[in-house]
């Protein structure tokens, strides 16, 4: 019986991560430990560079959620231009953003979290994946699911030059606007991304909810924590992904904390571990108490069921008709099963099309005025959206010249670092039996606590064998020439 | 063995390489530092040159033209000038100390001016120590 | 299962852009599926380092790696790829020329750990712990790779057979790179694929003049016309000394070319290369007229090697 579990890498999410699971001499799971070894470090490398440039630069954080990056980073950079943005350039990153939203939450849920439902969980890894998925529900579902993300992707590109790695904001607003022949190419397509969302939920509803062992299994599984939730809102308490309060509420319903993106640092604070390298936020005014669940804990999570749990109400009518399904069904507002930021993720998508929709039906939309040209260089600003997987903060600092001092990068995935840790170790005790091996169902088991919460890897440390003989030359620190021997 | 710099110097041909001529046949005695490599003009020097000459073990890099104005080709040496401020500000952040790169005007006559040019820069590279290039880069493939 | 094509897609320091990219060819994916087992691919996959340690040497007839080599991992996979596979493809910017990540190189990794654990703005108070290769917790030896001193392109640590690049490659380019692959139809060790010879400026529509710099502008500082070459009109622009492939859709979309294609063909160092380019078109004869326009330009090195620190020359800082 072996006296250490190691899942390396971790699959279907972006980014590196294993897991190391200790087991006691009677092969009980005695500890388990979820590490991130990627590092790149962003917040160092960016000081120097023009901070008009870093919006370019942090998208390369991520590649499946560069717009999230790109859009805190904007108003990070906004910030430092005295907040002087053309009004309408606002509106339009809003647009551009939802319909970012629409295509990787398509991404995450058919390509990375379908798989565990739709194959099932213990199915064959060679299988276990999109394509398997799209040979199980058959190539015209795969077909949609292929053409609304092609789509989404397309309405990005028309809206703002590029689908991924965006290079469309700029210090005063936007580089381009829309034009009245593009906003009727996109109409069309917006109406087709609700059809999609409300053909997902009900997917979900088939697929998931009439699984009576899934159902068990999100319910009264161990994939559920007792941490609190944090979420940006807009003035009625509906969740906005562009802009707008951070609100913390614990996990009975209660309000910790609500504040502007500026305050951050006075409510969120970050913890350093030697056997990883991503860092712990926490709950600054709580202090740092280990990875420790109870309505005392200083941990939240920051995810789509985290976004509807601090929210009041959805900010669109069918969406609000999703959430409150959703929460009728899981038995109240908050939920603190984890497995249900699936099914949040698709109740979001309903807003995001509907917030298109909106957009598309506004006559201010095609206006000409999307950037300010005559800034001033104030110096600091703080950047807060939702990426899909969280809340993302970046602040910068600069000096006279627009000359990057400082960053400072709290992303989305990191924000559930202890969270993930403690549902790993929660879902490993619970699945991993004394004096039974677990198989290769059993561990993807394990990972599908932290892949509920679509996480970002890169996102979160941004911050950067006959005795076979190889003997390898290097010139100046180049490869030029090998040479093998039994090998 | 005290540490002795290798200095290559790019020189035009019209001015700058018959000034060191100049230098040799007047019997000026000065520091042998410098590796000679005649360009037609300054112009020809892309910054490529001069870092590929420090990655390949130079400590230092000497550039000599004609003067502003007396080019052999009328701008040649004017697109030297232009270059010359990137590729400085370009070695500065890649920690290359300044003084191992300099750019001089020396005439055909003058020929004791080339030679206190190669006498002050070998003086100023010796002090700075061999080039860090080599060390970083072997310390570099230790670890791995 | 021998008759299918094997292959394996790893990200090393990357953003999982480049495995976005190859999603991003839409049903062509569903193609490449038809005809290859993905025996790796953790994005999208569940194969893991066990399975890839399994193989025989050779057994993968592609494998593709995305992002720099950053630590020891990375080099470590790379390494066991390279053993793995006939084929080693450097998919990505990253792969090719160390891509974002590479900026690195122009800081330290003492400077690094410092911000990113001990200084920032929300790090805990207090706070003396930064990540270790090795540490003991609870009784448990825990380990994790190690950061390397530098940021390596692929080519650095393995044998490199094609280069790929774009950040991320453009999805047309990637098509017509695996079906290279699929119908046998490679060109020579060592090429560039999914690219052109030529630089930037030959694919991009707007209309060139002559350029004559008297005063270099910040993007914000100007609302630059859209139809006339971005770099006539005091606005940075790489594409003077990057390699076309892209569809040049940076410039057409407004904005300037960064560089992500790295530099054209026959070029060592493209930072050098803009370097030389851009000062060509300052239009002065006077020095100190010259340095005032030039003191337009902040930051000109992350600007000429935002993509391609590691495959410069001179590849990383040296400041002590």
């Amino acid at each position: 019986m072996t006296s250490k579990i190691t899942i390396d890498p971790i699959t279907r999410l972006e980014g590196h991560g294993k897991i190391s699971i200790f087991l006691d001499d009677a092969g009980a799971v005695e500890d388990c430990y979820f590490q991130i070894p990627e590092l790149r470090g962003f917040e160092q490398f960016v000081v120097g560079r023009p901070i008009e440039e870093l919006p370019r630069i942090v998208t390369r954080i991520c590649g499946v959620c560069p717009a999230s990056h790109h859009m805190a980073s904007a108003k990070a950079v906004d910030g430092c231009f005295g907040n002087t943005v053309a009004p309408l350039a606002h509106k339009l990153r809003d647009m551009y953003y939802n319909a970012h939203f629409v295509h990787s939450h398509t991404a995450h849920f058919y390509a990375l979290a379908a798989p565990d439902f739709v194959l099932g969980p213990d199915a064959d890894p060679a299988v276990r994946n999109i394509l398997g998925v799209v040979a199980k529900v058959g190539l015209e579902i795969g077909g949609k699911v292929i053409r609304v993300r092609g789509l989404a992707q397309e309405a990005q590109r028309i809206i703002g030059g590029r689908n991924t790695q965006d290079i469309w904001c700029i210090p005063g607003g936007v580089y381009k606007g829309l034009k009245p022949e593009e906003l009727e190419q996109i109409k069309p397509w917006v109406d087709e991304f609700y059809d999609f969302a409300q053909f997902s939920l009900q997917l979900f509803r088939d697929v998931v909810l009439g699984n009576p062992g899934y159902v068990d299994l999100i319910v009264n599984g161990p994939y559920t924590l007792d941490v609190h939730n944090m979420g940006l809102v807009d003035e009625n308490n509906a969740p906005n992904f562009y802009d707008g309060k951070v609100r913390v509420v614990d996990y009975e319903g209660k309000e910790i904390h609500k504040y502007e993106p500026k305050q951050y640092a006075e409510y969120v604070a970050e913890h350093v571990e030697p056997w990883t390298y991503l860092k712990f936020p926490y709950l600054k005014k709580r202090g740092w108490k280990g990875f420790v669940e109870g309505i005392d804990s200083s941990l939240y999570c920051a995810t789509p069921l985290a976004r509807l749990n601090v929210a009041d109400r959805m900010a669109t009518p069918k969406a609000q008709e999703g959430f409150e399904e959703m929460y009728r069904t899981v038995g109240g507002h908050p939920c603190k099963a984890l497995l249900v930021q699936h099914w949040a993720r698709l109740v979001e998508m309903v807003q995001n099309a509907e917030t298109l929709q909106a957009y598309c039906a506004d006559p201010e939309i095609t206006g000409d005025h999307v950037r300010m040209v005559d800034l001033p260089i104030t110096g600091e600003g703080v950047g807060i959206v939702e990426a899909m997987r969280g809340t993302l903060t970046h602040h910068y600092t600069c000096d006279d010249n627009g000359i990057c001092t400082s960053a400072n990068l709290i992303v989305g995935t990191t924000n559930n670092n202890a969270p993930i840790q403690m549902v790993t170790k929660k879902v490993a005790q619970a699945l991993i039996k004394p004096g039974v091996e677990p198989d290769q169902g059993i561990l993807n088991m394990v990972e599908m606590a932290f892949r509920a919460f679509d996480p970002c890897y890169s996102c979160a440390t941004h911050s950067l064998g006959k005795m076979p003989l190889e003997a390898a030359f290097y010139q100046k620190g180049e490869l030029v020439k090998t040479i093998k021997r039994n090998c | 063995m005290s540490f002795e710099p290798k200095i290559v110097g790019f020189l035009c041909n019209w001015c700058s390489y018959t000034g060191a001529d100049l230098a040799g046949t007047s019997r000026i005695h000065y520091a042998p530092n410098v590796r000679i490599i005649r360009v037609m003009c300054t112009a020809r020097i892309d910054p490529t040159f001069v870092m590929k000459a420090l990655t390949d073990g130079a400590d230092g890099v000497l550039i000599c033209g004609c003067h502003p104005g007396d080019c052999h080709y009328s701008e040649g040496n004017y697109k030297m000038m232009r270059r010359y401020p990137l590729l400085k500000q370009m070695l500065a952040d890649f920690g290359i100390e300044p003084a191992r790169v300099r750019l001089e005007w020396v005439s055909a006559s003058e020929g004791q001016r080339f030679a206190d040019v190669v006498n002050d820069m070998t003086q100023r590279v010796r002090e700075l120590g061999p080039s860090p290039v080599r060390t970083a880069l072997i310390q570099d493939m230790a670890e791995r | 299962m021998a008759d299918k094509l094997q292959i394996a897609i790893y990200w090393g320091a990357g953003c999982g852009g480049c495995d976005v990219s190859l999603l991003d060819t839409n049903e062509f994916i569903l193609d490449v599926a038809a005809v290859a087992d993905i025996r790796l691919w953790p994005i999208a996959v569940d194969g893991k380092y066990k399975d890839l340690e399994a193989m025989e040497d050779g057994e993968l007839d592609l494998a593709a790696f995305n992002g720099a080599v950053r630590n020891s991992e990375n080099e470590h996979i790379a390494r066991l790829l390279r053993r793995k596979s006939k084929i080693m493809l450097a998919y990505g910017s990253c792969a090719y020329m160390g891509g974002i990540p590479g900026l690195a190189n122009l800081t330290s990794r003492e400077k690094i750990f410092e911000t990113a654990y001990l200084k920032n703005a929300s790090i805990e108070w207090g706070n003396g712990v930064v990540p270790q290769p090795e540490s003991a917790v609870n009784g448990k030896t825990l380990d994790l790779p190690r950061f390397y001193r530098r940021v390596y392109r692929l080519s650095a640590v393995v044998d490199v057979d094609y280069f790929l690049p774009g950040c991320p490659p453009q999805p047309e380019q990637v098509k017509a790179a695996l079906l290279a692959v699929v119908k046998g139809e490679l060109p020579p060790k060592g090429s560039v694929v999914g690219a052109f010879e030529h630089a930037l400026c030959e694919d991009c529509p707007r209309t060139k003049n002559e350029k004559k710099i008297k005063k270099f502008y910040r993007p914000w500082q100007v609302a630059a016309d859209p139809d006339t070459c971005l770099l006539e009109q005091g606005v940075l622009c790489a594409g003077v000394a990057t390699r076309s492939g892209c569809g040049v859709r940076c410039p057409k979309s407004g904005i300037p070319c960064r560089g992500c294609y790295g530099p054209a063909a026959g070029v060592v160092d493209q930072g050098a290369k803009l370097a030389s380019a851009i000062a060509s078109i300052v239009d002065s004869k006077d020095p100190e007229e010259i340095e005032g326009i030039l003191a337009g330009l902040p930051d000109f090195t992350g600007f000429a090697y935002r993509y391609g620190v590691p495959a410069s020359l001179l590849q990383r800082s040296y400041r002590q």
